[in-house]
């Protein structure tokens, strides 16, 4: 049986990375239902396409919610309890969406046979805008501590925009890798404007959180971490240069690279989530409880880490296996 | 206490629609298989044809049971706190374990087998529909060695109020594990057989002269003809574990307040909990006797002998729907697998009663999860924790929005669901042979001037 203290380390740097590769999975699919335009009939090619793009996708992108939830549940069950309890009203509006997002994708296929498809793709665009804005209002509670105060709320409003940019910025790049001709020239002009949209709330939320915990304060302005952390938010912003320079250049040259964005996107979402999880470590709750306190019994936790790293591995394989048989260019999407 | 209710609605409700569609997808999957496989060693184009119409009922019926699956993943924290809390180390990595070596599974190769065909190849295309079948055979077994372990826990110790796993293998293979897992799969297996009859029947009836729906009714009562009295055998040796492991369930399931000796079985009965008896009793002598004694004399303990008891009426009237429904599925897989076999079809009444079938498998299997987990209370770990010991401090509004909720969305599901079902039967009836292979999608459309290839 491995020890405790080793054992919290292992699943929160699992629960990050879970966490992280749900933020960029499951962000690009639901970035697409948020830019998808669903004013009239006449944008049903355009939806076609987009849905095409993240077809064979989504489903298992979505499955890493159910891993960060399970192993918050698995490793540090007091706190799931805690982060649960407090976020009851946006989770259960967070589960409507994805409830939404998830069925209409499929109704919507099976509509082509009735009359209701720009129903089921309101429907998905509204999951998804529901599901980011219910995250990014999380992520800000959890900020503010759970907080109930007219700052604390106005703040986490404010990070639900950003998330809903994030996760536009990042589908808008997957939709830049994965169509061609006009709706790529949409895409390229929706990543623009998300773009300052997710800056804006990386901005935000590096401002709030020191002044919000003294503890995140200290972590990146004390002496000891301040040269050790510098170079994440230069890395952001040389990122955010790069990007917003390489968007401006595929408006006048269509052969530019096509992956660029979406690698570029990939970083800044890497390097803000770093930042975030520096900044709280090592609590689950901020200011009151630790991974140490909340761990759950070693005999579990072993268990449990024997299958994971066992199993990852193999899903990691699979899941690089299907990228591959999907690659380049997304076609129509076809059940055959 | 409000609260408790109202949470217990709430996981009712959720877990109640939530089981409706792995009921379906664990064996239809397997369905699946079957005909692909079929069609590998036979070329027949019909058995493809099933393939592409049933794979896209399975699609969506996965994605409702993947919605509502990952609502219930949330809802342990915030509806059941004490569950974690208590029994989270024997919990967590049992559900662990499913999402690792299940749901990955099934949503990758899901994706191969709904958009891959033209892409891998047809050996592949293979073996991805089997992975997702096994995969949701591996999600049913981990769920139901968890839920098996809260109905008979064995393999822990209590340490300050926090159960601790001493062995995991006494953890997953618990006593009632086996059964459990075998009458699920049967019931599933008889579901899935009966949603295919069902819809083959109404394909037929809507004017479908192609060989496919023909075929896949043969299949479909075939299976429900083979599986119904494994059914009943596995069901009898569950309901013996249940009497060795927890008598006071089978005290309710029988309709028994006061202990019998050579009891008599209650065809029917209002059982009444004020007078703790039943009323209008139809009764056969001495049969729950030989059922679980299997003599005249023994006595079968009533409910009034526990201290903690479940709620009768529940447990005994969905015991009673349950063997019903079983009753009439043996019936109706019989016959009309006899009669297939005689007469090469089926009359148009016979049809009819399978298409009214469809669902059946529904009923039962609801009807079964309420009598093993109402006939579980006032527990929640039988023995460890009750409900209401597990249940959240939420202000009571804030349940009431979210099961509001909740009961709307899934309200509204339900009958999409069944009438997109419908829809695609229909039109899988009219379409001509010629336009089966990509049947269903927007493939009706030729490809737009945007669509393009890799």
């Amino acid at each position: 049986m491995l020890s405790s203290d080793f054992l919290a380390v292992v699943f929160v740097i699992l629960f990050a990375v879970s966490a992280i590769v749900y933020a960029i999975l499951d962000g690009y699919d639901l970035g697409v239902g948020i830019l998808m335009p669903v004013a009239d009939k006449s944008s049903e090619k355009h939806r076609d396409n987009m849905i095409a793009s993240i077809g064979p996708f989504w489903d298992a992108n979505e499955t890493w919610i159910v891993l960060t939830i399970g192993i918050l549940l698995i490793a540090f069950p007091a706190a799931y309890n805690l982060l649960l309890g407090e976020l009851y009203i946006p989770v259960a509006l967070m589960l409507v969406g994805l409830i939404f997002r998830g069925i209409s994708f499929d109704f919507r296929s099976k509509a082509a046979l009735g009359q209701n498809k720009l129903f089921w793709d309101r429907l998905f665009k509204f999951g998804s805008i529901l599901m980011a804005a219910t995250q990014g209002y999380m992520l800000g509670a959890y900020i503010m501590g759970f907080e109930h105060s007219t700052m604390a709320y106005l703040f986490s409003a404010m990070t639900a925009i950003g998330v809903i940019g994030a996760y536009a910025l990042v589908g808008s790049a997957w939709l830049i890798l994965k169509t061609r001709t006009q709706l790529n020239q949409m895409a390229q002009q929706w990543a623009r404007t998300a773009m300052l949209f997710c800056a804006l709330g990386i901005v935000l939320v590096s401002m709030v959180s020191p002044l919000a915990n003294e503890l995140v304060a200290d972590r990146w302005f004390g002496s000891s971490t301040f040269w050790w952390l510098m170079p994440f938010p230069l890395i952001c912003a040389v990122l955010f240069y790069f990007l917003a320079r390489h968007l401006l250049a595929l408006k006048h040259d269509d052969s530019k690279s096509h992956s660029a964005p979406m690698f570029l996107v990939l970083g800044i979402f890497v390097v803000s989530f770093i930042g975030l999880a520096v900044s709280f470590f090592p609590y689950v709750i901020p200011g009151q409880l630790t991974i140490w306190e909340t761990v759950a019994s070693a005999n579990s936790l072993t268990v449990t880490f024997i299958g994971a790293i066992i199993v990852l591995p193999l899903i990691l394989g699979y899941t690089a296996y299907t990228y591959y048989v999907f690659r380049g260019k997304s076609t129509d999407l076809r059940y055959d | 206490m409000e609260e408790l209710l109202l949470s217990r609605i709430q996981f009712a409700l959720n877990i109640s629609f939530h089981i409706l569609f792995p009921t379906i997808t664990i064996s239809l999957a397997w369905f699946l298989l079957f005909f692909k496989i079929k069609h590998n060693r036979t070329g027949d184009a019909y058995w493809m044809q099933a393939y592409q119409f049933w794979v896209k009922i399975f699609a969506l019926s996965f994605a409702l049971g993947v919605v509502s699956g990952v609502t219930m993943s949330f809802q342990f924290g915030t509806n059941w706190p004490g569950f974690m809390e208590t029994v989270g180390n024997i919990a967590g990595p049992l559900l662990g374990y499913e999402v690792l070596t299940a749901f990955f599974l099934e949503a990758t190769f899901l994706a191969i087998m709904l958009f891959g065909q033209k892409k891998v190849s047809n050996r592949m295309h293979t073996i991805a529909t089997f992975l997702v079948a096994a995969g949701t055979t591996f999600s049913s077994f981990w769920i139901l060695a968890l839920d098996s372990w809260m109905q008979t826990p064995q393999g822990f110790e209590m340490i300050d109020g926090v159960a601790h796993p001493t062995s995991w293998f006494e953890i997953i293979f618990n006593p009632s594990f086996p059964y459990r897992m075998v009458h699920m799969l049967l019931a599933s297996g008889l579901t899935a057989s009966f949603v295919v009859a069902g819809i083959s029947a109404y394909r037929i009836l809507k004017g479908d002269q192609k060989l496919e729906p023909k075929r896949t009714l043969k299949v479909a009562l075939l299976a429900a003809a083979m599986l119904i009295p494994l059914q009943v055998f596995v069901g009898d040796a569950h309901g013996l574990n249940t009497y060795q492991y927890q008598p006071a369930k089978v005290a309710a399931m029988e309709g028994l307040w006061e202990s019998e000796a050579g009891a008599d079985f209650r065809l029917f009965a209002i059982p009444d909990k004020e007078t703790r008896s039943n009323h209008f009793e139809i009764k056969i002598p001495y049969a729950t006797g030989l059922i679980l004694n299997h003599n005249l004399t023994d006595e079968v303990k009533g409910l009034n002998e526990f201290e903690n008891e479940p709620p009768m009426a529940a447990v005994f009237y969905s015991f009673r729907v349950m063997l019903m429904i079983g009753g009439l599925m043996l019936l109706f897989s019989w016959w009309f697998s006899w009669r297939l076999h005689r007469n090469g079809e089926l009359k148009h009444w016979q049809l009819r009663a399978l298409m009214a079938m469809t669902f059946s498998g529904w009923v039962a299997t609801l009807a079964g999860w309420y009598v093993t987990e109402i006939g579980r209370q006032p527990w929640i770990v039988t023995d460890v924790l009750s409900v209401s010991d597990a249940v959240t401090t939420q202000p009571m509004a804030n349940v009431g929005i979210s099961l509001t909720l909740y009961a709307l969305v899934y309200g509204g599901l339900l009958i999409a669901y069944f009438r997109t079902i419908f829809l695609l039967a229909r039109k899988a009836a009219e379409a001509p042979e010629s336009d089966m292979q990509n049947f269903g999608d927007d493939s009706f459309q030729p490809l737009r001037e945007e669509a393009y290839h890799a």
